[in-house]
């Protein structure tokens, strides 16, 4: 194994540097803090270690190659626990890599060694092929090199489970007080396709970096929820309208010749979306469009659960390419004769945008409508008439605003419509998960059918911790049965349950399936009696599903 | 044959003597096994509790009909041979051992098994019959070291100082508070508390105990004096108007459930240190050996993982009981409860 870049010094380096980088960002409530925690780390950590750093926080996390259960399995050798137990402790916990972190036998501290967390992680990437046991052998020799924090940290990263609370805007501020460059290109340069295997912090970040990659996109602009009423925008006429689409916010780009699209979540998808292909050749050269990954017919777009049933699909069937076809909203262009227009106004980059898209007379790209008001009272009518746009509400942008890194207030804001609710009842309570491992939070509701309830959804989330602590101690109280982790409760407690979209589905036996639920209000005032019907979410479906 | 004690809907009964052990309803006569709110109640008629328990019932409970002995020393009450002996939780905090036919049962009330240097030191007690709290009833929770712990806690108000930040250590007012106080009394020359802190503190240092002294933090303290200060408060001040005072700050939690990383944050702490008055899971499994019982009850805590290991692997016969004691995982919560 390579020990070349391991360090052996005591106190902390490498691995535990890393470890407590995590636990002081996910203990720190403020992002000032975080930025500090990461401009000490950037400042202290090996170079190769940076580098997986900003690899792992942009999103490159290396591939899973230990399953589970195989982890909890050795786990189950070492420390003898029986199955069960580990599975009550994990219940509680919450978190695989961190119950195994906890059951493990400490290390005792002269044995403890501290090497970087380049040589785990590529140590673990030479051996993903490798047999089971070669790839137990390095397990569970670097656990016995390792402290409890260490080990936490270790395992998230070898389940390829690791996600930390911090922004690649943060990220970005971070390094920009480590290195000499500005944050816009910190930004471009981190979110390129790049391997931290084989690009050094050099590379990635030195002034004179020249690794150029065709692909990269830019960072996406995001916008704040308006919170206010628009009137206090100021004039109407120095804002652009438009509908705000439902799908994948997504960066087309064509240079050199050849076509690239991008998601947020910064994957390429090549193979995706073949309606794109004929993009290559109908788009000029040098030119980076942001916009909407949407299927759509003509003008308007179908539901967002429409383009579900495209991802994650690896062959697109010819039904599919029929029933869903995917189109391309195009908001704005970042790029124009391979010149960065980020910072040009709105209003120009609009008026090249229209030049491009609007000579291509084909499906697989249209622009986003700009839609035409005089007065905010005339736009609030219009936002009315989202839903039947199957559209989620309206962008604002500031005309003479330029496109600017990552989600910033002030030049772009969505005006939501109001979510669809129903009233329901609780019927199964489960733990939470992570911060919430010792409360039953995660719920299952239901609605009336006939004089029977049925369950139709679980949410999690929109109670305050208060809240979530008086409903634990109602689960506890008027459980019926327990079954497995599940407590069956009394059907007493009533909630309003928000939701952004609801879609025919006969995994779930209500038959719909509704998007981003979560608990928008805990209705005291409300008994069983009162809660809606199945009757009603069917009316939901035909009227919003569809 | 009758049990010694048996589960009632007013707590653990001895028939044979007429006496509850920290009941949860009002009773003639309770023997009481430490001061937590949960363990000791208003309106019984006579208390029987450790000499040290008495003055924390006193601030808690008001003055009543009090009896109190020493660790090791037996009574008799109609046949039934009784004696305290120490549970090292919190100062006075004892097992119940009772003693009848032949047959000797014990009941742990809250212990911890690590010498805290306040409460007395543990010592499991050979009996048939075992009943034991389960707090911390399930592998995750190994303390560490004590001293390693107060070594964080110290480097960690270290930090706050140098950052100009005033460090704002939860923990409960009877029991961690006592314990973190002797820990971290060289660092700074005054400590400030909180008011339910401050007269506990105060109560005990009348009552002879040799406590580091607290100021009481109230409404006229100049807000300079806090300031990259040291105040301990009970949890449920957290959160509260009353921390507003002591801006810029960091919040520590001292308590056993912060061993988990959801706990801490959850609570949206910036510190958790793992420090708990209860015993870790191989203190409990170490202790229910150690007691050579053949029968254990598992009372609050993870009863039902911890009393189907302990009869899985041999341990010993082991039964769930539901009680009133508290072991809440929600801090907020039951807050002058349990010394978690
Ligand atoms: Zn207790
Ligand atoms: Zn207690």
């Amino acid at each position: 194994m390579d020990d070349v870049r391991a360090s052996f010094h005591s106190g902390k380096n490498g691995l535990g540097l890393f470890a407590q980088l995590v636990s002081e960002l996910s203990s720190s409530t403020k992002t000032n803090d975080k930025l500090q925690s990461l401009v000490d780390y950037f400042a202290t950590a090996p170079d190769e270690d940076k580098v997986w750093v900003i690899a792992i926080f942009s999103g490159r996390r290396p591939r899973r190659a230990v399953s589970f259960s195989l982890l909890r399995e050795w786990c189950a050798e070492i420390t003898q626990y029986p199955h069960w137990l580990l599975d009550e402790c994990y219940h509680t916990v919450g978190d695989l890599a961190e119950t195994l972190a906890l059951l493990l036998p400490e290390t005792k501290q002269q044995n403890q060694i501290n090497k970087n967390l380049s040589h785990y992680l590529e140590t673990f990437i030479s051996i993903e092929k490798q047999d089971v046991s070669v790839r137990k052998k390095f397990i569970i020799d670097s656990w016995n090199q390792m402290n409890r924090d260490e080990r936490f940290v270790f395992n998230k990263l070898i389940t390829g489970a690791f996600r930390i609370g911090v922004s690649q805007k943060t990220i970005v501020n971070a390094l920009s007080k480590i290195v000499d460059l500005s944050s816009s290109i910190i930004a471009h340069r981190i979110s390129g396709n790049w391997d931290p295997v084989t690009t050094s912090f050099e590379d990635l970040l030195s002034e004179s970096a020249s690794v150029t990659d065709f692909s990269k996109p830019y960072p996406f602009y995001l916008a704040y929820a308006l919170e206010e009423e628009p009137e206090n925008l100021g004039e109407p006429n120095e804002w652009q309208a438009e509908w705000k689409w439902d799908g994948i916010r997504g960066q087309m780009i064509k240079r050199n010749n050849e076509l690239f699209v991008w998601s947020r979540g910064e994957e390429l998808m090549p193979d995706k979306f073949p309606e794109y292909f004929i993009l290559k050749d109908l788009l000029p050269e040098g030119v980076v469009i942001d916009g909407e990954i949407i299927p759509a017919v003509g003008r308007k777009p179908l539901p967002f659960s429409i383009l579900q049933t495209r991802i994650g699909r690896k062959n697109i069937s010819r039904k599919q390419l029929q029933d869903a076809p995917i189109c391309f909203f195009a908001y704005d262009l970042l790029e124009y004769n391979s010149e960065d227009i980020r910072g040009f106004p709105l209003h120009e980059r609009r008026k090249k945008l229209e030049e491009i898209i609007l000579p291509i007379k084909n499906n697989s790209i249209q622009i986003s409508e700009i839609i035409n008001f005089n007065s905010w009272s005339e736009l609030a009518a219009l936002r009315k008439t989202s839903r039947e746009m199957n559209s989620e509400g309206i962008m604002l942008k500031r005309k003479n605003s330029d496109y600017k890194v990552g989600r910033k207030r002030g030049d772009w804001w969505k005006w939501k419509i109001d979510p669809l609710t129903i009233d329901c009842v609780m019927i199964y309570a489960q733990k939470g998960s992570g911060r919430r491992s010792n409360l039953y939070t995660d719920y299952t509701f239901a609605v009336k059918d006939g004089d029977k309830l049925i369950a139709f959804t679980k949410a999690y989330s929109g109670l305050t911790d208060k809240e979530f602590a008086e409903i634990d101690n109602f689960v506890k109280r008027n459980s019926i049965e327990k079954f497995g982790p599940v407590r069956t409760v009394k059907p007493e407690l009533v909630f309003e349950i928000a939701f952004e979209g609801i879609a025919a589905s006969n995994r779930h036996k209500s038959g719909v399936a509704l998007r981003f639920p979560r608990m928008s209000r805990w209705r005291k005032d409300k008994t069983v009696d009162e809660i809606n019907t199945i009757e009603d979410l069917k009316t939901m479906l035909e009227m919003y599903g569809k | 044959m009758d049990n010694l004690i048996s589960f009632t809907d007013k707590g653990l009964y001895c028939a044979q003597g007429n006496f509850y052990i920290d009941p949860w309803k009002a009773v003639d006569k309770a023997i009481i096994t430490h001061g937590h709110g949960d363990h000791a109640r208003f309106g019984n008629k006579n208390y029987l509790c450790h000499t040290d328990t008495k003055p924390i019932l006193q601030l808690r409970l008001g003055n009543n009909n009090y009896e109190t002995v020493k660790w090791n020393e037996a009574i008799y009450i109609n046949g039934v041979k009784v004696s305290l002996h120490p549970a090292g939780h919190i100062i006075g905090s004892s097992q119940i051992r009772l003693e009848y036919n032949n047959e000797v049962w014990v009941v742990s009330g809250d212990y911890k098994t690590k010498d805290d240097g306040l409460s007395g030191k543990f010592e499991p007690i050979k009996c048939n019959v075992f009943i034991t709290e389960s707090t911390f009833g399930l592998p995750i929770y190994k303390w560490k070291p004590q001293q390693e712990i107060y070594d964080n806690i110290i480097n960690w108000i270290n930090k706050n100082k140098e950052n100009g930040k005033t460090s704002v250590l939860l923990a409960y007012s009877l029991g961690k508070a006592q314990r973190v106080l002797q820990a971290i009394k060289e660092t700074t020359q005054t400590i400030y508390a909180h008011g339910a802190v401050f007269n506990m503190q105060q109560a005990l240092i009348n009552a002879g105990f040799n406590l580091t002294p607290v100021v009481r933090i109230t409404p006229d303290t100049p807000k300079e004096l806090l300031k990259a200060s040291v105040v301990i408060a009970p949890p449920s001040a957290d959160g509260t108007s009353w921390m507003k005072k002591f801006q810029p700050h960091s919040v520590g939690v001292c308590s056993g459930w912060m061993q988990v990383r959801g706990n801490a944050r959850r609570r949206n702490v910036d510190a958790g240190f793992a420090l708990s008055d209860h015993a870790d899971w191989d203190g409990l499994i170490q202790t229910v050996k150690e007691t050579g019982a053949e029968k254990i009850f598992v009372t609050h805590g993870f009863q039902s993982a911890f009393s189907r290991y302990c009869y899985e692997q041999n341990i010993a016969i082991a039964a769930e009981v539901k009680t009133q004691f508290e072991a809440s995982p929600d801090l907020s919560e039951g807050e002058e409860f349990e010394g978690s």
